[in-house]
């Protein structure tokens, strides 16, 4: 075997192995990428039925609802709420005024089937993805300091709030 | 006094580090061999200097000195000694000096065990590491230094992440940086190489116990963070393909491709460069990794004590380090002829598969983390990619993997043809065709994990083919061929070792791929059926531990009405950052997991969420003896004896 002819090996197997890594990816990117929407995304835009997406922000003062293993809450932005239903252990920093991700589909009645409710390890973390539906519905300037409690979200209106 | 002594310590170590990346690199291009002669001690003085200042940071920790901002911050009086301790590098500042610690002694270690090195490749290495060093130090001295005081001094700290209150902060941090760093100094090898211009041979053969060592680190802190998540997070899995979590798969893929390569340079000559550019690469993961996890830039469920500001810092330490290492090689690498001419099927045909496979599986697993990141930069649209898409992108990579994985190392270098190897794994393959049947035959239909089985029997078969091949079963006598498997050499076995590590993992997560869960709100008294089991809900209760209040669920498992077994899963609550954790109970009998997890209480009943997972310790397991595996290679006696100039030595001995 020439140097010339094994080298032409090898460049045709590193094609071979990169172009069908590039395939693999694009083929489950297609099918597995998930989206984030906050309520008012949803509100705009209705998401496609059937396809999961991730949900974020906060959880409604006052609007967790136990019974038995199923679990009701709402999760808003501000602008828009969302009423969620989870079945299943939550996890440990899930609280009220808290923000929230939860990846699942949304039902033909407009609630949100949530199949999983994402945790994080620290308690002053605020998801990224939260952040910034709070900020984008202006009800959150990270600049003024901590979120104002999650009770208050739905009286505000943007330009009050950018008003003050 | 201690917390200026050890800031004082940091600043003495920055500077030896300036001196270590200049003095052996200049004298090394010189030829002056007392200032390459410098390295060494250098080497040794920096790390004695980082050691002072972590020792004087645990000394902080362990007395809660409050007037130190990093404790305050991150610790508590009433904390166990042993969380105080680990604490110290449960937290951003402590966790970067314990990086540089272990930098530190990796290039102490090269200074140490590198006398055999000829002395201009050990000094420019020495020197790499020093500029590496360098930059880690001033980061940590310019926008992270844990020594910082507050005055007047608050009464106590607040407290650590009750998460990290465990055992396995104790253990999976220092474990995971030994493995980052570790390739740190295949690094330094490598860019020395490319400063020298010369990779040959004994170049692998340096580097190889290395990237060796590193890995084996690497992967043990993998294994036991992957196993620290299991148990404490509560949710019953072991791998989530979060970003935190795959920037350590990372240079592990990187690093087992280096690990391999390396092998063929040494035996060969052959795969130089590309080896070159796999240590490369493999400690640009590292970095990255170490990027992504500090800077808190992906939305991770392992993110804490992030800090997106400081995270620049670390980002353009690794725009410098990567770039001007790959410029380097982009200059330098042309110049190195190629050599050692094989044939597409042989040993070396085989590992350059296996090289391109994990590069691959690197390439995919990379694009799938940094992804949203850079779609949320170009477009500001938000996306997660999660374990459907790694499942399914890396799996077809992987099973050409672990078929070759069997089969490779039974092939002849040079020159080999695939049928007389096949003929020596037939009874392998029939091993893992009848996994495979009497998988659906057991567990039923599922294919996946039954292909898992046959996967996981095809590499433990193969492993065994392998050593009995070449200790001659079947060609000699039985007591020939156990002194024969006596005598192979170490690396031989700790090759067969790994692989079947691997296998045993494979078992592992197959059987993760069968696991079912249950959920059931049950008042006391009430029971449920799972798993075989009856289970039932004896009583919530209080309970008190040394820095948390908890509420206990007794859980009693029953078989045909007989107590079998009692679990008690709890929630803790910490007053200090008024957070919950749930500890879960898990029993095992080795062959499967029943993990019960406590949720919340609501009018009389508590939602109880079970598991079942089967064979959940073999994928940890299988990690140990992976790294058994490495730690049989490294304690070969080509790799003890490598350096010409012991060899030298032994010859003068015998004359």
């Amino acid at each position: 075997m020439t140097r010339k002819k094994r080298r032409l090996y090898i460049l045709l197997l590193c094609a071979i192995g990169l172009g069908s890594a590039t395939a693999l990816t694009l083929t489950a990117f297609q099918d597995n990428l998930v989206f984030f929407r906050s309520p008012s995304d949803i509100a705009r835009e209705a998401p496609p039925p059937g396809r999961a997406f991730r949900l974020g922000g906060l959880v409604e003062a006052g609007s967790v609802e136990r019974g038995g293993a199923t679990i009701r809450f709402r999760v808003t932005d501000g602008a828009s709420t969302i009423p969620v239903t989870f079945t299943g252990v939550l996890p440990d920093l899930f609280r009220e005024g808290q923000g929230v991700v939860a990846q699942g589909v949304m039902r033909p009645d407009g609630s949100f089937a949530a199949r999983e409710v994402l945790a994080r390890h620290d308690e002053t973390y605020m998801p990224p993805e939260v952040a910034d539906a709070l900020k984008r519905s202006g009800h959150w300037n990270p600049a003024q300091g901590a979120p104002p409690p999650a009770a208050s979200w739905n009286t505000l209106t943007p330009e009050r709030r950018s008003g003050s | 006094m201690i917390p200026e002594l050890g800031h004082f310590a940091l600043i003495l170590a920055a500077m030896l580090a300036v001196a270590q990346s200049v003095l052996p690199l200049v004298g090394a291009q010189r030829g002056d061999s007392r200032l390459m002669g410098s390295a060494a001690p250098l080497a040794i003085a920096g790390f004695l200097a980082v050691a002072v200042a972590f020792a004087s940071l645990i000394w902080s920790y362990a007395t809660n000195d409050t007037t130190v901002a990093n404790v305050v911050a991150n610790s508590h009086s009433a904390k166990p000694m042993i969380y105080k301790i680990s604490g110290t590098w449960g937290n951003h500042e402590g966790s970067m000096v314990l990086w540089v610690l272990v930098l530190a002694a990796c290039a102490a270690a090269v200074a140490g065990f590198g006398r055999g090195l000829p002395s201009a490749l050990q000094a420019r290495a020495i020197a790499v590491l020093g500029t590496i060093s360098l930059g880690f130090l001033a980061f940590i001295l310019l926008t992270s230094n844990p020594f910082e005081r507050v005055w007047p001094p608050p009464r106590d700290g607040n407290g650590l992440n009750p998460l990290l209150q465990d055992f396995g902060l104790a253990v999976h941090p220092p474990l995971l940086y030994a493995g980052y760093v570790g390739f740190a100094v295949t690094f330094a090898f490598a860019v020395a190489a490319l400063i020298e211009g010369r990779v040959d041979a004994a170049w692998g053969r340096w580097v190889r116990p290395w990237a060796l060592a590193a890995w084996s680190f690497l992967t043990l802190g993998i294994a036991i963070g992957s196993w620290w998540a299991y148990y404490e997070l509560g949710w019953g899995g072991y791998w989530f393909w979060d970003p935190v979590e795959n920037a350590s798969l990372l240079p592990w893929l990187a690093g087992t491709a280096l690990v391999h390569s390396a092998i063929v340079v040494e035996k060969r000559e052959a795969l130089k460069i590309w080896t070159v550019l796999l240590a490369l690469l493999a400690f640009a993961l590292s970095l990255l990794g170490t990027f992504l996890v500090r800077s808190g830039i992906l939305n991770s469920v392992h993110s804490f004590a992030s800090d997106p500001s400081r995270g620049v810092f670390i980002l353009v330490l690794l725009a410098i380090y990567i770039a001007g290492a790959f410029l380097l090689f982009a200059w330098r690498a042309p110049a190195m002829a190629p050599t050692g001419i094989f044939a597409p099927v042989s040993r070396e045909g085989s590992l350059v598969l296996n090289n391109l496979l994990l590069c691959s599986i690197c390439a995919v697993v990379l694009v799938g983390t940094l992804y949203p990141l850079f779609l949320d930069l170009l477009t500001g649209q938000m996306i997660s990619v999660g374990p459907p898409f790694f499942n399914s992108a890396v799996a077809p990579l992987a099973l050409p993997l672990i078929a070759g994985m069997a089969i490779g190392p039974m092939m002849p270098w040079k020159r080999a043809s695939l049928w007389p190897v096949l003929q020596r794994l037939w009874w392998a393959a029939c091993l893992a065709l009848l996994a495979f049947v009497l998988s659906l035959a057991v567990a039923g239909w599922h294919v996946l994990p039954a292909f898992g089985f046959a996967c996981a029997f095809w590499l433990i078969g193969g492993a065994a083919a392998d050593i009995a091949d070449r200790a001659g079963l079947g060609r000699t006598r039985l007591a020939n061929v156990l002194h024969r498997a006596r005598g192979l050499p170490r690396s031989a076995w700790g090759a067969a070792v790994a692989h079947a590590g691997v296998g045993v993992t494979l078992l592992g997560i197959s059987g993760m791929g069968l696991a079912t869960d249950h959920l059931a709100a049950l008042p006391p008294g009430g029971s449920t059926q799972f798993a075989g089991y009856e289970w039932r809900l004896d009583g919530v209760r209080d309970a008190t531990g040394p820095n948390f209040t908890a509420r206990r669920a007794t859980v009693t498992l029953l078989r045909d009405g007989r107590p079998v077994r009692v679990m008690e899963p709890s929630r803790r609550f910490f007053p200090q950052g008024r957070t919950t954790t749930t500890e879960a109970a898990i029993h095992t009998n080795l062959l499967r997991d029943l993990y019960a997890v406590l949720g919340e209480e609501h009018e009389g009943q508590a939602v109880l969420r079970l598991h079942n997972n089967p064979l959940a310790p073999w994928i940890w397991l299988g990690a140990f003896v992976m790294a058994l595996g490495g730690a049989l290679s490294l304690s070969d006696r080509r790799v003890r004896i490598a350096a010409p100039a012991a060899k030298r030595r032994e010859a003068e001995v015998t004359a």
